[in-house]
Order: structure tokens, then sequence, then C-alpha cells
């Protein structure tokens, strides 16, 4: 196998991840915006009007979007917390650093999208529906984290610490997903499964899907800087960084 | 290993009886929270027998919390809690020791007062036992969540504001089961649904947070 001869660790490292971070972030935000454009584009003016919901379902196409990536930047900041424990490499804990803010972003964003379509369909801003609660839950975690990564000032233990509260709270991730199942509640069950395909109009997953991915796109190059500043703030001492560019100017 | 289990539960047992007004206070914050209630909301017992449950949970939630602090607080001070993670005894069994002692002194006296304080808000026979077998079973599934907080804050700076913002997150699960007990059963459903959730939670508590415990010490007390 090739595959074992790459070095998998050569971008682990604070001094080769930074150049290559920053000459990322362009491309990411690129696509961000253009994705986000089409995807904003097609969901006012494309995609029909529902039947059953008229037009205020439109704001699905930034709600969906918007709570698939609040669960999944919390899978991969706690995957960035298993690699940090296991591997022992600094860039593992700054990635989950820089991720948590834009987590916490999303849970907000998706809560409040969620309020705004419940109050024309369901008749009120929220109800104590078994999803609403656990992505509120999800909300307080991510506040959690970055209080305990605020707090302590050792880099080295806020990292690790850190990282045990993240996986201590991967816990909620399947209750948040599989909730509308498990308990049949307010919250309408899932329109897209892996298994059974769609059960809406094609124009419609396709303009979720194009959100979905610019919503990605924004979140990488977003951690990515964030990542870039953290790693400059850390390594504020080391030659490498006193060598840079922008630093010498 | 069982040994080793007693002699730090003994031990803590009677560190806490040295200082009664610790575990005092946390049992008295319990009974104040949970008579304020009705203060504020008036004395309809009608009102009262439905909010019941949920006040109760809370202020159970809220003074394992406030007992929390005391968990390793002293230990870690002193430097017995290093002298512990470096003896050849497992990390596991100290830990469960440890939480096991702690709820003997916050959980147990909160859970047998309860009935008693239920009688303020008019419950019957049936929902006080649901409500005193609900925190037994709930109160050290607190205890044990609530010590993988207490370990990742030990010896920070404003821990005290920063254990609530990590645990009570945790806690949320064992509040719906404990408090949806005593309402399904004031309500004529069978709280055996809530009662076995309630059971679940305490069994993977049981073995997960002590390993999570173990590690955040290990971090803090490097």
């Amino acid at each position: 196998m090739n595959n074992a001869s790459i070095n998998w660790f050569k971008y682990s490292s604070p001094a080769t991840f930074y150049p290559l971070a920053g000459r990322l972030i362009p491309w990411f935000m690129a696509i961000a915006v253009i994705l986000i454009g089409i995807g904003l584009y097609l969901s006012f003016f494309v995609a029909p009007t529902d039947y059953k919901q008229g037009e205020g379902y439109r704001i699905i196409f930034v709600h969906v979007p918007a709570a698939w990536m609040s669960m999944f930047i919390y899978l991969i900041m706690a995957f960035w917390a298993v690699m940090g424990l296991v591997f022992n490499t600094r860039l593992s804990a700054m990635m989950s650093q820089a991720l948590a803010p834009t987590g916490a972003m999303f849970t907000f964003l998706a809560l409040w999208t969620g309020a705004f379509w419940g109050k024309p369909m369901w008749g009120t801003w929220w109800v104590w529906d078994a999803r609403l609660t656990s992505e509120l839950i999800l909300f307080f975690l991510y506040i959690g984290f970055i209080a305990l990564q605020g707090a302590i000032d050792d880099t080295r233990r806020g990292d690790r610490a850190g990282a045990i509260l993240l996986l201590v709270g991967v816990v909620n991730i399947p209750i948040i997903y599989f909730s509308v199942k498990w308990w049949n509640t307010l919250h309408q069950g899932a329109s897209i499964s892996v298994t059974q395909g769609s059960s809406m109009a094609s124009i419609m997953l396709n303009t979720m899907l194009i959100m979905a991915l610019g919503f990605w796109a924004y979140t990488i190059a977003v951690a990515l800087s964030r990542a870039r500043s953290i790693i400059l703030e850390r390594e504020m001492d080391s030659q490498w960084v006193r060598e840079l560019q922008e630093i010498r100017q | 290993m069982f040994s080793i289990f007693r002699a730090i539960v003994l031990r803590d047992l009677t560190l806490a009886m040295r200082r009664r007004s610790d575990v005092l206070s946390a049992l008295f914050f319990f009974v104040i929270v949970v008579s304020l209630f009705p203060l504020g909301i008036g004395p309809e017992l009608e009102t009262l027998r439905l909010i019941a449950p949920g006040v109760f949970w809370v202020a159970a939630l809220l003074a394992s919390m406030l007992a929390l602090e005391k968990l390793f607080a002293a230990d870690f001070e002193d430097g017995t809690l290093e002298q512990m993670l470096l003896t050849p005894q497992p990390d596991f069994i100290l830990v469960l020791g440890k939480i096991f002692a702690h709820w003997l002194v916050t959980g147990v006296p909160l859970a047998l007062l309860a009935p008693l304080l239920g009688l303020q808000y008019d419950l019957d026979t049936e929902p006080l036992w649901i409500l005193m077998l609900t925190l037994l079973l709930g109160t050290p599934a607190l205890s044990l969540i609530g010590a993988i907080g207490a370990a990742l804050t030990l010896g920070l700076r404003g821990s005290g504001v920063l254990v609530p913002l990590l645990v009570l997150p945790l806690y949320i699960p064992v509040l719906i089961f404990g408090a949806g007990a005593v309402e399904a059963n004031v309500s004529g459903l069978g709280a055996a649904g809530h009662i076995y959730m309630l059971s679940a939670i305490l069994l993977l508590a049981l073995v997960a947070a002590p390993l999570a415990t173990v590690a955040a010490l290990r971090i803090s007390a490097e």
C-alpha cells in the first residue's frame, strides 16, 4: 500500500499547517460565497411554494443545514479531541477550539430559525419537544466548552480538559439525531433519510444540499482562519513565527 | 480491591462527620428552596401538586451541584489527591469510593427527607414513594456526572461559576426522567418506564463517569 508512506503528521505541526491554512482560506471562502449565493437564490426564487406550509417553509433551507452543521461540528470537535488525546498533537486541540464558536453560532441559528418557523406553523415560538430541548442542551455544551477553555490559563491543561468535556458531551448527538424517531413529539420527522431517499421535491432537496455544502465551506474557512490566529497566539515566542512575513512588517 | 473502596468511603465519611455544617448546609439548601416555591407561587394545593415533581428535582439538582465543590477540593489542596493517584490501587475504585461517600452524605439524606417535604405539596402516598425512589436512583447519577465537572475545574479561578455551566446540561436527562416518573404517577400513567430509563442512566454513569473523572483528575493534578 502506498498510503503507508504518506506522512499523515506532516501538517499536524503548526509551522507547516499555518501557511497551508493561509492558502486554503480564500478558496473555501469563495466556494462558500458562491454556494450560499446560489442556494439563497434557489430557495427564494426557484423552489416552488409548498402546498401545505405556504411561503413560510422556505426557512428550512437555512434551518436544516444549520442544524446539521451544529451536530457535525460537535462530532468533528470530538474527533479532534480523540486525536489530541491519542497522538498528543498540539494542532488537534487548536482545531477543536477554533471550531467551537462556529458550532455555537450554527446551533443558535438553528434554534432561532426554528422559532421563526414554529410561530406560523405550530402557533408558538417554542415547545419543549425532545429535539428542541436536546438542541438547546447542545448549545449549552458548546458554551460550557468555550467557558472551560477560557477559564484555564495553562493551554496544555485546557486542551486536554476540553477534550474530555467534548467526549462526555458527545452522548447528546445521537439523542438529538434520533429524538424524532424515539419520541413521538411535535417536531416533524426527518424529510431526508439515507435508506429511503427523500420525501420532498428534488429541487428543494438540491437547494438544501447546496446550502449545506456552502455552510461546510464557510465553517472550514472560518475555522482555519481562527486556527491561524490561535497558532500565532500560542507560538508567539517561536523562531518560525518571528520570521513570518506578516509579523516582521 | 473492596477493602480499598471501604477504606476510602470510611475516611470520607469520617471527614464529613467532623465537618457537619458542610453536610447540613447542602441539605438545608434543599429544604429552603423547596419551601420557597409555595411562597412565591401561592398556596393553591391544585397548583402545588402539579409543580411538586419539578420543584423537588430542580432543588435536588442544585443542592447536589452545590456540594460538588467539596468533592475533591480539600484533597487537592493538601496534596492527598496526588498521593492517592500515585498509589498502586486502581484509580477507578478510589474515585468510585469518593463519589459513593459523597452520595451517602448529600444524596441519601435529601432523598429520605423528600417525602416529608412532599406533604407540604399535598402529594399522595404513592407519588411520595415514587419521589423517594427516583431520588434514590437519580442522586447517585448526579454525583457521578457531577464528579467529572468537579474534577475538570479543580483549582481553577472562578470554578464556582464554571461547574454549573459544565454540569447542568449533563444533568438534564436525569431531571427529565426523575420528575417525569412522579408526574406520570400523579396523572395516572405508570411510572415504570421512567424508572427504567433512570436506572439505565445510573448504570451508564456508573461505568463511564468514573473513567472520565479519573482522566480529568490526572490532567488537573499534573
